[in-house]
């Protein structure tokens, strides 16, 4: 991708509350229309390195921008919207006129019909913020992020506490905001949310880019496939394998988690001639990244 | 649509340009729109919040009743003089509290965090508090110069009665700045207590609630520490019971001090 492209960077960025070390050496480079999903365990720092990228906080080293500008410009921030977890938005104002005041704050808004569409919001709009569900407010500050078509879209933990038919409105309008070529910068706990909308990915763990690449990259990081069957051996028989790390069952079947995953099947074939069901699986994104944040635990 | 487009030129990579043209090159077109739905935002959710605009504005009449009126009714000179004086004592309040209270609690709720992210622009947001703590401060002037005509017989000819109208208005200005001052630095929780900490005794050091000449001189001579007391004088002045200091000192003082609590509150909300 184009040095050009890249609309949100931190470069080799230094943060330190008093002594704690927050980030160290950090960069990130965002390329418009990708999304770019943050992971890492709490206390990692994806939120100091959000809050430099808005231009809430300032570098102790390094640099943070946006669109080649400080982040606390003004022509920066009218080009970026941002849904953070510590949202304080007024109660006592309904959501229809929230959205007016954030619409009047940029030159070229989206249309109310469109915020209320993309947010799925339509039954909101009279009522106000401080009646709402948790998850309702979660929709209501992802429609004032929406408000100034944006170039650029800051989600701290964006789904967090949406039902199901919630979430798949929200990815899907993450999806094609991110087609009609909007930045999107996610931050999850949700790894399958990462492993659903992202294009690259990085991992922070303690204060440090641990792991960074695509997801296909990162699930190749991890080795491990999961073998599933229905079978009948023991799992002491099976965990006794040289290559087999574990084994559990639930009632007749049993899963297997291996590096080797060829040379088990195989064992397993043999063993037992009466196995169906064989399922052979790659690690997801959750494991690698349990794998990836514990190769840096043990490395600090 | 095309009317809201404007070009996006703006400061950046430019050598350096005058504060002001750089300044005026952000505002958006709708600008004036931003500012206006700001304050009438800002009236709506005071409006919808009648636990803080009830008793702010409830407060000062009952007060000026029971001190000013009732207690003393024998004499015609008091609910002259504490006219003046509880009018300095009511727009402290909406300043004070507006900000104080109300700053505090949407800095720790995280709202003005969103605000600075968010294109708005700037000054709009204080403004808008200002404009509400004006509109309160007329509203309390006028209930208090109603009770002081019909209720204490208070004659003024028409240009004191406008006049004091005008010091109690701008005159919530430096409250607004120390409440600001206090709402960037206290918690929520804290901040009512903090607030009233200084409102109620700075209120009585400056001779809001009785003329200092019937205190102990110690207090006349610190006096001048307290800006209501400074802003006291000019309302007196007006009405013919000012302690005879000239009037010029006491504009600069108070007019200094607004500036000064601002400049000051503004590094702090920065760096929040």
């Amino acid at each position: 991708m184009a040095q050009a492209d890249v609309v949100a960077m931190l470069a080799a960025v230094g943060k330190n509350y008093g002594k704690l070390v927050a980030l160290d050496a950090v960069d990130v480079n965002v390329h418009r229309g990708e999304v770019f999903a943050l992971l890492g365990p709490n206390g990692a720092g994806k939120t100091t390195a959000i809050s430099l990228l808005l231009g809430l906080l300032k570098p102790d080293a390094g640099v943070a921008s946006l669109f080649g500008m400080p982040p606390e410009t003004f022509a920066a921030r009218r080009r970026i919207g941002s849904m953070l977890q510590t949202a304080g938005v007024p109660e006592t104002l309904t959501i229809g006129e929230l959205i007016e005041l954030f619409r009047s704050y940029y030159p070229a808004p989206r249309t109310v019909a469109d915020i209320v569409e993309l947010a799925g919001v339509a039954d909101l709009l009279n009522r106000r913020y401080g009646k709402l569900s948790g998850g309702q407010q979660r929709r209501a500050q992802f429609a004032l992020a929406l408000a100034g078509k944006a170039e650029i879209l800051f989600l701290d933990e964006p789904t967090t506490g949406l039902d199901i038919e919630a979430r798949e409105t929200m990815w899907r309008t993450i999806r094609s905001l991110a087609r009609e070529g909007c930045a999107i910068v996610l931050t999850t706990h949700y790894l399958e949310e990462a492993e659903a909308l992202a294009d690259r990915v990085s991992v922070l763990a303690r204060g440090r880019i641990v792991a960074s690449g695509s997801v296909q990259q990162m699930r190749a990081r991890v080795a491990q496939r999961r073998i599933r069957c229905l079978s009948g051996l023991a799992e002491t028989t099976v965990a006794a394998w040289p290559e087999v790390r574990s084994v559990e069952r639930d009632g007749e079947r049993i899963e297997i988690v291996t590096d080797a995953a060829e040379a088990v099947v195989r064992q397993l074939l043999f063993e037992d001639t009466n196995l169906s069901e064989l399922e052979v699986r790659r690690a997801g994104l959750a494991e690698a990244f349990v794998e990836i944040t514990k190769v840096a635990a043990d490395a600090a | 649509m095309d009317a809201e487009r404007r070009n996006t030129k703006d400061g950046s990579g430019q050598p350096r340009r005058p504060k002001v043209t750089t300044f005026i090159a952000t505002l958006p077109r709708n600008n004036l729109t931003s500012y206006l739905l700001e304050a009438k935002y800002e009236f709506l959710r005071v409006l919808r919040t009648p636990a803080f605009a009830v008793p702010t504005l409830l407060f000062p009449p009952m007060f000026y009743l029971l001190f000013g009126l009732i207690l003393n009714r024998d004499s015609a000179n008091a609910a002259h003089y504490l006219f003046a004086t509880y009018s300095v004592f009511g727009v402290m309040a909406p300043g004070l509290f507006g900000f104080g209270v109300g700053v505090s609690i949407e800095r720790e709720r995280g709202w003005l965090a969103l605000k600075r992210i968010a294109p708005m622009p700037p000054g709009a947001y204080l403004l808008a508090k200002m404009a509400m703590a004006a509109l309160f401060a007329l509203i309390i002037y006028v209930v208090l110069a109603a009770m002081a005509r019909f209720f204490g017989g208070v004659q003024l000819a028409a240009w004191q009665w406008l006049l004091l109208g005008a010091i109690a208005v701008f005159g919530v200005l430096p409250f607004c700045a120390l409440g600001l001052l206090i709402g960037s630095r206290v918690n929520a929780a804290g901040a009512p207590a903090i607030v009233n900490f200084i409102y109620l005794p700075m209120a009585f050091l400056s001779g809001l609630w009785m003329p200092l000449s019937l205190l102990p001189k110690f207090f006349s001579q610190i006096a001048p520490l307290w800006p209501p007391y400074h802003l006291s004088q000019l309302a007196l002045t007006t009405i013919g019971h000012g302690d005879g200091s000239p009037l010029l000192p006491h504009v600069i003082l108070v007019v200094t001090f607004t500036a000064i609590c601002f400049a000051v509150a503004r590094r702090w909300l920065a760096r929040t």
